[in-house]
C-alpha cells in the first residue's frame, strides 16, 4: 500500500481547478471522441513574470480524424500537445485549469504509472526538431525497441526484430538499426522519430511540425508515409503546423490558435472557403501569390502579444484591420456559423463580417 | 578504435618530452655543483673536475638532457646523494604506496560524488540538493592538509578509532588519508555531475523518452546518465592530476611512506637526483592517466568512437 | 506600427550592464555574504597593524605564556612560542591576500596576453602557444611549484612566480575563448579596414569583451592561490617561520595537535573562510554574468 501511495504521489502536479471526471462522463466522452480537451489553461512561472501559454483551448477529435492546429510560433501549439501527454516541464510550467481525455484516459488525474503505460502506446508524439529529439548515445534500433518492449509483452529479441520491421516501414533499411543518430541525415532522423511514435500503433498521434526541419522533397515523402500509416491504423491525429499547404493536404478539420486560444474552428472546407476570422484571413493573405509574382506581399502587421502581458479584450485586436471599440475591452465569445464552424470575433455579433472593408491603419 | 588509441599514444610522446624537459630545466637552475656535493668538502679541485668530466657535467645542456632521457628509458635515474642507492629503486619502492593512496582517494571521490550529483540534479532545490551543494562548496574551499589534521583530531585523538598515520593497519590506515586526498575531487566531481545532469535533463531527447512512456528511473539512468557522464569523466581525469599533487600534502600529514614524502624529504636533503626522479615519475603518471581518460571518453561517446572507426 | 515598435523596444531596452549585473548579484544572498566577508578580510589586511602590533605581538616569543587555550586575553590562544594566535592570523591575512592578489595578477598578465595573441592570430601561433600550455598543464601545479621553489630558492619572487604559473593556462584559455568569439565579427574587420593597428584592436575592441569571464576567473583563482601558498608553506617550501603565514602556522602546530587543538583549528578556519567567500562570490559573479541564465 505504501508503495502504491508513493507512486501516486509522483503524479505531475495539476492545479485544483482541474476537476477529475466521473466514470460516467469519461465513458461518454471516450465513446465519441479520441481526443477531448475542455478549457485548457497552461501557465509558466518564470523570472520575467507569469507566461500564459494556453488560455482556454477546447478540442474534440473523433476517432480516425485529423485535426490541423494552425498558428504562429508562440501561439501555444506545442504546449497544448505536451499537455495532452501531461509532459509540461513542471518547475516552471503548470496546467492551471481544464480537462483532458485522450483515448479514454483522464490525463490530468492519472498516476505516473498510468501515464507511463499510456504514453507511447495510446498516444504518441512526433517532435519538431529531429536533430535534438534522439538520444545521441543510444542506437536507433535500441530507441525504437525500447518503446516496444515497455508496452508489449515480448522478449528483447522480438522487440529488436519488430524495430527492424518498423524501420523498413518508414523507408530505412533494417540493418541500420545498430547505427547511431548522428549517422543519419535530417530527413532520416525524422523518419526514425516517426518510427518510434508509430511503433506501438497508437490510437492518437500528435505530430508537432513534423516536416518543418526538412526540405520540401523529403517533406512530401514523410507526409505521404504518415497518411498511409494513418489509414492503416485508423489513428486520430493532430497535425500541429504553421504551413497551410500541409493542412490542406492532410487534415479533416482545422483549429486556428492565437495567443493560446482557438479563434476559429471548422472543417477544411469551412476554413479554406468560408474564412471568418480576421487572423485566418490574414494568414491566407500572407501566402505569396504564385501566379502573380510582382504583387506586394500582405503580411499581418505587428507582433504576437507578449504572453506574460496579454491585453484585455481580444488578443488579436492590436493587429486587426477590423478592430472596433468593443474589441479592446471585451473578449469575444464563440459564435457558430454552422454546425461544424465557429469563430470568436465581435464582428459576427454585430452582423458584420470580414471582407466588408475594415479600417486600414497607415 | 585502435587507431584512436595509437593516435592518442603518439600525441602523448611530445607532451612527455616537453614535461620532462621543463622539469629537468627547472631543476638544472639549482645552484651548486653535483660533483662537489658528492665528493664532499674535503675533495680536491682536480678530483672534482675529473668527476664532472665523468658525469658529463661539462656538456651542453641539451646533451645532458638527452642523456638523462636515454638513461631514463633504461630505468636509470642516477644515484641518491643520501643513501647511494639507485634513484629508481628509491622511487619505485615508494611508488606503489602512492598509487594505493591515489586509488583510495579516487574511489572515495567517485563513489560519493556521482550518486550525490545525480540525486541533487533530479531533486533540484530540495533540502538534499542544498546540503549537497554546501558540502561540495566546503570541499572545494578547504585546504586538504587542514582537513586531514581535523580528521586526525576527531577520529584519532578524540575518538581513537582510526590510526593517525603510517600504513601499518592495512585498510584502516587508508580511510582517513583517502578522504583527505579525495575531498576536493569529490566536491568538484559532484558539482560537475550535478550541472551536467541538469543540462541533460532539459534536452529534447529526454522529453522524447518520457513521451515514449519510459519509466522515470530508466530515463535517469539509461538516457540521462550516459550523456551526463561525459563531462564527469573529463573532470575526473583532471582531478587525478590534482591528486598527484595533493598526495604530497596528504602523505606529509599522515606520514604515509609514498613518493610524495620522499620528494619532500629529498628537497630538505638537497638530494637532487631523487627530487628529479620523483617529479618525472609523477609527471609521466599524470600523462598516462590523461590518456586512459581520453580512451574512456571514446567508449562513452559513440560520436567520438565513430570518428576513428 | 511605429508606436508598437517603440513600445516594445522601450521595454527591452538594454539597461546599463553594470547595474544589471549588480542587481542580479544582490539577489544571490550567498554571493553578497561572500562579498562582505572578502571586504572584511581586505580591511583586516590593510589595518593589521592597527589591530595588533606586528613585532610585539605576532613575532616576539614569550615562552612564559606558550600553549595557552583561547581566553579573554588571547582570543585564539597562544602557540608554542607564546605568540598570540589571533594577532598572527590577522597579519597572516595581509600576507595571504598579498601573495594571492599579486600572483593572480601575474597570471592574468601573462595568461591574458598569451590567450589574446593565440586567439587573435590563430593558426600556427595559436597552435604553438596552446601546445606549450598543454605541457604546463600536464604537470600538476603542486609539482611544478615544488620544482621551481626547490631549484630557485624560496624568495618571495619565486613563490609568486611558482603560484602564478599554475594559473596561467587557465587565464590563457578563457581569454582565447573570448577573443575567438569576437574576432570574426564585422566591426573588427571594419577597424582593420580603417588602418587600426593590431595592438589597438586587441586593446580597445577585443579585451573589453573578455572582461566578464576574466573577472570570474580572477576571483576564483585568488582563492586557489591562497590555498596553494598555504600548502607550499605547510610543506616548508613557501613562507617560513616566524612570518605568520597560515599554512606555516599549521605546519608548526602539528606536533601539538593532541593537547592544543586550537592551534590547528584557527589558521585553517581562516583559510577556509576567505576561500569560501571568494568561491561563493566568484560563482555569483559567473551566474550574474552568464547570458544563458538570463
Amino acid at each position: 500500500m505504501g508503495e502504491k501511495k508513493a507512486r501516486r504521489m509522483k503524479t505531475p502536479k495539476v492545479s485544483k481547478n482541474c476537476k477529475p471526471l466521473t466514470a460516467e462522463e469519461l465513458r461518454e466522452i471516450s465513446d465519441k471522441y479520441a481526443v477531448y480537451i475542455k478549457d485548457l489553461h497552461v501557465a509558466f512561472d518564470t523570472q520575467d513574470g507569469c507566461v500564459k501559454a494556453v488560455n482556454g483551448v477546447n478540442m474534440q477529435i473523433e476517432k480516425g480524424k485529423t485535426l490541423g492546429l494552425v498558428g504562429e510560433t508562440g501561439a501555444g501549439k506545442t504546449t497544448t500537445g505536451l499537455a495532452m501527454l501531461n509532459l509540461i516541464q513542471s518547475p516552471p510550467g503548470q496546467i492551471t485549469a481544464g480537462q483532458i481525455v485522450v483515448n479514454g484516459q483522464d490525463v490530468l488525474h492519472a498516476s505516473l504509472k498510468e501515464l507511463e503505460n499510456f504514453r507511447g502506446k495510446d498516444v504518441s508524439m512526433i517532435f519538431q526538431d529531429p536533430m535534438t529529439s534522439l538520444n545521441p548515445v543510444l542506437t536507433v534500433g535500441d530507441q525504437i525497441a525500447e518503446v516496444i518492449s515497455y508496452h508489449e509483452n515480448c522478449t528483447a529479441k522480438e522487440a529488436e526484430e519488430k524495430a527492424k520491421e518498423i524501420l523498413e516501414l518508414v523507408g530505412i533499411p533494417g540493418f541500420r538499426d545498430k547505427d547511431y543518430p548522428h549517422q543519419f541525415s535530417g530527413g532520416m532522423k525524422q523518419r526514425v522519430v516517426i518510427a518510434i511514435a508509430l511503433a506501438c500503433s497508437p490510437s492518437v498521434l500528435i505530430a508537432d511540425e513534423p516536416t518543418t526541419a526538412l526540405d520540401v522533397t523529403i517533406q512530401a515523402q514523410v507526409l505521404e508515409m504518415m497518411r498511409e500509416l494513418k489509414q492503416k491504423l485508423n489513428t486520430a491525429m493532430i497535425m500541429i503546423t504553421h504551413d497551410l499547404g500541409i493542412v490542406a493536404e492532410t487534415c479533416d478539420e482545422v483549429s486556428v490558435i492565437y495567443a493560446g486560444r482557438i479563434v476559429e474552428h471548422g472543417t477544411l472546407v469551412d476554413i479554406f472557403e468560408h474564412t471568418r476570422h480576421p487572423y485566418t484571413e490574414g494568414l491566407f493573405n500572407s501566402l505569396p501569390d504564385v501566379t502573380n509574382r510582382t504583387a506586394k506581399l500582405k503580411p499581418i502587421r505587428g507582433l504576437m502579444p507578449d504572453p506574460s502581458n496579454l491585453p484585455e479584450g481580444c488578443a488579436f485586436c492590436p493587429r486587426c484591420n477590423y478592430a472596433m471599440e468593443i474589441c479592446k475591452t471585451k473578449k469575444p465569445q464563440k459564435i457558430y456559423d454552422s454546425d461544424t464552424h465557429y469563430v470568436e470575433c465581435h464582428l459576427y455579433s454585430c452582423g458584420r463580417q470580414i471582407g466588408d472593408g475594415g479600417e486600414m491603419d497607415a | 578504435m585502435y587507431r584512436y588509441i595509437i593516435k592518442r599514444i603518439l600525441a602523448l610522446i611530445p607532451i612527455l618530452l616537453g614535461v620532462t624537459f621543463i622539469v629537468y630545466a627547472i631543476m638544472s637552475f639549482q645552484p651548486g655543483d653535483p660533483a662537489r656535493t658528492l665528493l664532499g668538502t674535503g675533495a680536491t679541485e682536480a678530483s672534482i673536475q675529473q668527476l664532472r668530466q665523468e658525469m658529463g657535467l661539462n656538456d651542453p645542456f641539451i646533451v645532458q638532457y638527452a642523456r638523462y632521457i636515454w638513461n631514463l628509458l633504461h630505468g636509470d635515474m642516477g644515484i641518491s646523494y643520501v643513501t647511494g642507492n639507485d634513484v629508481s629503486f628509491e622511487v619505485f619502492s615508494r611508488f606503489p604506496n602512492t598509487v594505493i593512496l591515489a586509488i583510495g582517494a579516487i574511489v572515495f571521490a567517485v563513489a560519493v560524488s556521482i550518486p550525490i550529483g545525480i540525486i541533487s540534479a533530479t531533486k533540484q532545490y530540495s533540502a538534499f540538493d542544498n546540503i549537497g551543494m554546501i558540502i561540495a562548496l566546503l570541499g572545494v574551499s578547504m585546504p586538504s592538509f587542514w582537513l586531514g589534521l581535523m580528521l586526525i583530531l576527531l577520529f584519532s585523538v578524540h575518538l581513537g578509532i582510526l590510526p593517525s598515520g603510517g600504513m601499518q593497519n592495512g585498510f584502516w590506515s587508508l580511510i582517513l588519508p583517502s578522504i583527505t586526498l579525495g575531498a576536493e575531487s569529490m566536491a568538484t566531481i559532484t558539482r560537475t555531475t550535478r550541472s551536467s545532469m541538469l543540462e541533460v535533463i532539459r534536452q529534447d531527447y529526454i522529453r522524447t523518452a518520457r513521451a515514449k512512456g519510459v519509466p522515470e528511473r530508466k530515463v535517469i539512468i539509461k538516457h540521462s546518465l550516459r550523456n551526463a557522464l561525459i563531462p564527469t569523466v573529463t573532470v575526473t581525469g583532471i582531478e587525478m592530476g590534482a591528486l598527484l599533487g595533493g598526495a604530497i600534502l596528504t602523505e606529509t600529514v599522515f606520514s604515509w611512506p609514498g613518493m610524495g614524502r620522499l620528494l619532500i624529504d629529498s628537497i630538505g636533503n638537497q638530494n637532487t637526483p631523487v627530487v628529479l626522479g620523483c617529479l618525472v615519475i609523477f609527471a609521466i603518471c599524470f600523462c598516462i592517466v590523461n590518456l586512459i581518460v581520453d580512451i574512456l571518453y571514446a567508449y562513452i561517446d559513440p560520436r567520438i568512437k565513430a570518428q576513428y572507426k | 506600427m511605429k508606436r508598437q515598435a517603440s513600445e516594445i523596444s522601450r521595454k527591452y531596452k538594454k539597461k546599463n550592464q553594470f547595474v544589471d549585473v549588480m542587481v542580479r548579484i544582490s539577489k544571490n544572498k550567498m554571493a553578497v555574504l561572500g562579498l562582505i566577508i572578502v571586504i572584511i578580510m581586505v580591511l583586516t589586511a590593510i589595518f593589521a597593524d592597527v589591530i595588533a602590533d606586528y613585532d610585539d605581538v605576532a613575532i616576539k616569543q614569550n615562552m612564559a605564556i606558550r600553549l595557552q587555550k583561547p581566553s579573554a586575553e588571547h582570543w585564539f590562544g597562544t602557540d608554542e612560542m607564546g605568540r598570540d594566535i589571533f594577532a598572527r592570523i590577522v597579519h597572516g591575512t595581509r600576507i595571504s591576500l598579498y601573495v594571492g592578489a599579486i600572483s593572480v595578477g601575474i597570471s592574468l598578465l601573462f595568461g591574458g596576453f598569451l590567450g589574446a595573441v593565440a586567439g587573435y592570430y590563430g593558426g600556427k601561433i595559436d597552435n604553438g602557444i596552446m601546445r606549450v600550455l598543454d605541457v604546463f598543464l600536464a604537470i600538476p601545479a603542486m609539482l611544478l611549484a615544488t620544482a621551481i621553489v626547490t631549484a630557485l630558492g624560496s624568495s618571495m619572487i619565486n613563490l609568486l612566480l611558482a603560484v602564478g604559473i599554475a594559473s596561467v593556462p587557465g587565464f590563457a584559455r578563457v581569454t582565447r575563448a573570448s577573443v575567438l568569439t569576437v574576432r570574426d565579427q564585422e566591426f573588427i574587420e571594419a577597424a582593420r579596414a580603417i588602418g587600426a593597428k593590431d595592438s589597438t584592436i586587441i586593446l580597445t575592441h577585443i579585451l573589453p569583451n573578455c572582461l566578464a569571464p576574466l573577472i570570474v576567473q580572477c576571483t576564483l583563482r585568488i582563492g586557489k592561490a591562497i590555498v596553494f601558498t598555504a600548502s607550499l608553506s605547510f610543506i616548508g617550501l613557501g613562507i617560513k617561520q616566524p612570518t605568520p603565514e597560515w599554512g606555516a602556522m599549521l605546519s608548526g602546530s602539528r606536533e601539538f595537535i593532541r593537547d592544543n587543538p586550537h592551534m590547528v583549528l584557527f589558521p585553517g578556519l581562516a583559510i577556509m573562510l576567505i576561500v569560501l567567500a571568494l568561491n561563493v562570490l566568484g560563482d555569483g559573479l559567473r551566474d550574474a554574468l552568464d547570458p544563458k541564465l538570463k
